[in-house]
């Protein structure tokens, strides 16, 4: 079980401009990916759509955690393109729907890591989202590493007491997880229960009018990125409903060995 | 005029077979530095939550008697109404810093009262720096050593500006520098600001030279409350606190023969008494 | 014996925790490790039982190399108990946490059974047999954590922080359990921060800052050495305060526990009288 997808959603402080921008700019550069990629089914409409991102993780200075979480989403792109191709779908068009949630995973994933709960929190506070929404999110978001470090010692502490993860047929090994799952989800609650604790001592919910100590303002850039993600995103629209995309003829499918082909 | 007033304060946990706290009365004064201590499962906890409203307010169950903090009454007013007034430090600091930088968890009780981006601003530097962490204000939680983690606990409830400061076993995931340390800042909320402390601890050797009263709890009921010297004596002993180490020797010396003028309870107290009967 | 030659060791991309460690920890000794937080404690003990491996150097265990091993095969010699109960506890019963190991090590039902009473009793938990661990108190729970990895008898016992909150008598009786383990023949590693748990029971002292292992001797040496005590982040234990501020008297620093020191003191007015 490899705890490493999480890393690729852990925030890290860097002095990037990327990391910089205005958390609602960003969210909007994400969601102009995250439309534009479920727009197209075009394998070479989704190819720009992902390699558009490549200049973005570079300049988030992020490689190799980027890479990581890649890595780790490739189990369930494997998966969806077998999902495709085995029901009958061509390889170009499984191609292009693995390329899909690749690039969606990678434009959320670069989102999470250059994005502080905290900002995200002041973002969506700032968006008038109640309070108790905004900060029941942000601090999921925040405790998503401190989870894979708890998850982590109780593997450790299963394993000192003679547990093989790997050994074992198919139900055994998901029998394994138990002992993982218990105290884990015991380790939870009891966290969040002293995290509500701490809340309520120091007046959570006292008074409808907050005012928070930092305030997000938008600069001049952040404007400017919002300009051009609605720019392309228009332009990526107007492709869609008047420019015909060619594709690659490669027909190959499925060979007909399955009763639902 | 007492800031903490408890008359036959009864609390049972919903569902628990027994009570936890039994008929509990005592008086504090502003000021105070009261160390409160017993063993595990006699109550201190239980009394810790009642004085800042999570008891009855998060915790349900049945609770009978009196408790006045800060001339609220506990039973009608809400956690939040409460906090202004008492603060409510914990064991673990991990799970009191939730932001990823300290400013923000420090402004967080400010901010949840509703006050002024100005009146934040200057209760967080404020706090920042009574409690010397100042330079600290941009990092994330993760990165500060336990003591340090303890300290910006401490300032975030700070922040809040309460007369009476409770802090539950805070030195438990303290190395024994940092408990040190931490036990001073505590001293000096109550030496330099007049906060009223309550402190509960086993480590009665770190936290009773700071302490001008201490009460011993035992299965939910005060049995012994009064200055340390008084308190640390064979009826303690017998309930299994950790009395001091030195207090245990000067016992046993005494035991043995030799007078002392009083029984120290720190070391420097100590010292003296000893020098005083090797110099004769 | 559990001996590591030049360990290194450093989590994947990040600083090097463990920065060449040396160290020989013979059998039935009782060896206690502290330092400052994040000095490495917790790391080196897990290169015990291979939960993690050297990313330089070696530890082996009893003449086998670690990394020629598995932490399941290690873990039947090197018992670690963790800090946190609640990071080990699942089933339905008290009993059934117990023969979890057991069953994981491949015991016949009825060896189990018979463990399983006999550590029971030991810890004073029979009566807890068939109730679920969830419902116990915090201390009952680290008695549980504890009987879960003594019910294997491993030859290896490691502790980390087994007093942080307990009570004054529990840290009595978990002081005189440990040392009766010890003479039961078992080694016993434990990390703690309790310098007065560490006064009164005087094992092995071994100092790790940053680290390194900046101080390995007797309980009476260690705590009475100015620098390494500052280094370390520790505090004198009450008593060793007491006599280093009597030592112009004549009084000794490496005194460090009550008993001893009434000795001293009788014996000091003895001299003068």
């Amino acid at each position: 079980m490899s705890l490493k997808v999480f890393d690729g959603f852990k925030f890290a402080k860097l002095p990037t401009p990327i990391h910089m921008m205005d958390p609602r700019a960003k969210f909007t550069m994400t969601m102009g990916l995250f439309v534009a990629a479920l727009l197209f089914s075009n394998i070479y409409a989704l190819i720009v759509i992902f390699l558009v991102q490549l200049p973005i993780v570079y300049a988030a200075k992020t490689w190799k955690k980027w890479a990581a979480s890649m890595r780790a989403g490739l189990l369930l792109a494997v998966l969806i393109f077998a999902m495709n191709f085995v029901f009958g779908s061509t390889l170009v068009f499984s191609a292009a729907m693995t390329l899909r949630f690749i690039s969606l995973m990678s434009a959320f994933s670069l989102f999470f890591m250059t994005t502080s709960p905290d900002d995200l929190g002041l973002a969506l506070e700032q968006a008038h989202v109640p309070y108790t929404l905004s900060f029941t999110f942000t601090t999921a978001v925040r405790l998503v590493p401190t989870m894979a470090l708890d998850a982590q010692t109780v593997i450790d502490a299963q394993r000192s007491r003679g547990l093989e993860l790997d050994k074992g047929n198919f139900m055994k090994r998901i029998r394994n997880y138990i002992p993982i799952l218990i105290p884990l989800i015991v380790s939870a609650i009891r966290r969040s229960i002293e995290l509500a604790e701490a809340l309520e001592s120091r007046g959570f919910g006292a008074s409808p009018n907050r005012q928070p100590l930092i305030v997000l303002r938008m600069k001049f850039t952040d404007y400017f990125v919002v300009a051009v993600t609605i720019l392309l995103e228009a332009l990526a629209v107007y492709v869609y409903l008047y420019v015909p995309l060619p594709s690659p003829n490669i027909p190959i499918t499925m060979p007909k060995i399955f009763p639902w082909l | 005029m007492s800031i903490i007033g408890a008359s036959n304060l009864t609390f049972t946990y919903a569902g628990a077979p027994r009570s936890s706290v039994e008929d509990v009365s005592l008086e504090v004064s502003p000021g105070e530095f009261v160390v409160l201590t017993g063993p595990s499962g006699c109550g201190k906890t239980t009394v810790c939550r009642c004085l800042n409203g999570l008891i009855p307010n998060f915790y349900s169950g049945d609770f009978t008697g009196e408790l006045v903090v800060d001339g609220m009454n506990v039973k009608e007013h809400t956690t939040a109404e409460l906090s202004s007034h008492v603060g409510l430090v914990f064991q673990n600091p991990e799970n009191q810093l939730f932001s990823l930088s300290i400013e923000r968890d420090v402004a967080f009780g400010p901010e949840n009262l509703g006050l002024s981006r100005e009146e934040t601003r200057r209760r967080v530097d404020w706090a920042l720096e009574v409690t010397g962490i100042t330079d600290l204000k941009d990092r994330p939680p993760y990165e500060l050593s336990g003591g340090q983690q303890q300290r910006a606990a401490i300032a975030a409830v700070l922040a809040m500006q309460p007369k009476i400061i409770v802090l539950d076993e805070p030195t438990s995931f303290l190395d024994p520098k940092s408990a040190l340390e931490i036990l001073e800042v505590i001293s000096d909320l109550n030496k330099k600001l007049g906060i009223t402390i309550i402190l509960v601890e086993h480590r009665l050797d770190l936290a009773s030279k700071h302490a001008n009263r201490v009460i011993v709890m035992d299965s939910g009921k005060i049995v012994l409350d009064g200055p340390p010297k008084q308190v640390y004596g064979e009826q303690a002993r017998l309930i299994g606190i950790g009395v001091p180490r030195v207090i245990t020797l000067f016992n046993l010396l005494q035991k043995g023969g030799l007078e002392f003028s009083q029984t120290p309870t720190t070391v420097k107290e100590a010292a003296q008494e000893l020098r005083k009967m090797l110099s004769r | 014996m559990i001996r590591t030659e030049g360990l290194k060791f450093s989590y994947p991309s990040a600083s090097e925790v463990l920065r060449g460690i040396d160290l020989t920890i013979g059998d039935e000794e009782f060896v206690a490790i502290m330092g400052e937080n994040g000095a490495g404690k917790t790391t080196l003990v897990k290169t015990f039982n291979g939960l993690l491996l050297p990313t330089s150097g070696r530890v082996t265990v009893d003449g086998v190399n670690t990394r020629e091993s598995s932490v399941a095969q290690l873990s039947r010699d090197v018992g670690l108990v963790f800090q946190n109960p609640d990071h080990q506890l699942f089933s339905e019963t008290v009993r059934e946490e117990l023969a979890f190991s057991l069953r994981n090590f491949g015991y016949g039902e009825d060896t189990i059974d018979r463990r399983v009473t006999s550590i029971l009793e030991t810890l004073d938990l029979s009566r807890y047999a068939d109730s679920s661990p969830f419902v116990l108190s915090g201390g009952e729970r680290k008695r549980v954590a504890l009987a879960a990895v003594l019910v294997w008898n491993p030859k290896h016992i490691i502790l980390d922080e087994p007093t942080i909150g307990q009570d004054y008598q529990q840290k009595d009786r978990l002081r005189n359990f440990i040392l009766q383990l010890n003479t039961q023949g078992k080694t016993v590693i434990t990390i703690t921060h309790d310098v007065e748990f560490v006064a009164e029971c005087k094992p092995r002292l071994i100092l790790l800052s940053k680290g390194l292992v900046i101080g390995d001797g007797p309980a009476e040496d260690i705590l009475s050495d100015e620098q390494l005590i500052e280094k370390a982040s520790l505090a004198r234990p009450q008593i060793g305060a007491l006599m280093h501020e009597l030592r112009d008297l004549g009084l000794s620093d490496r005194v460090i526990d009550v008993y001893s020191a009434e000795q001293a003191i009788l014996g000091a007015l003895g001299r003068r009288r």
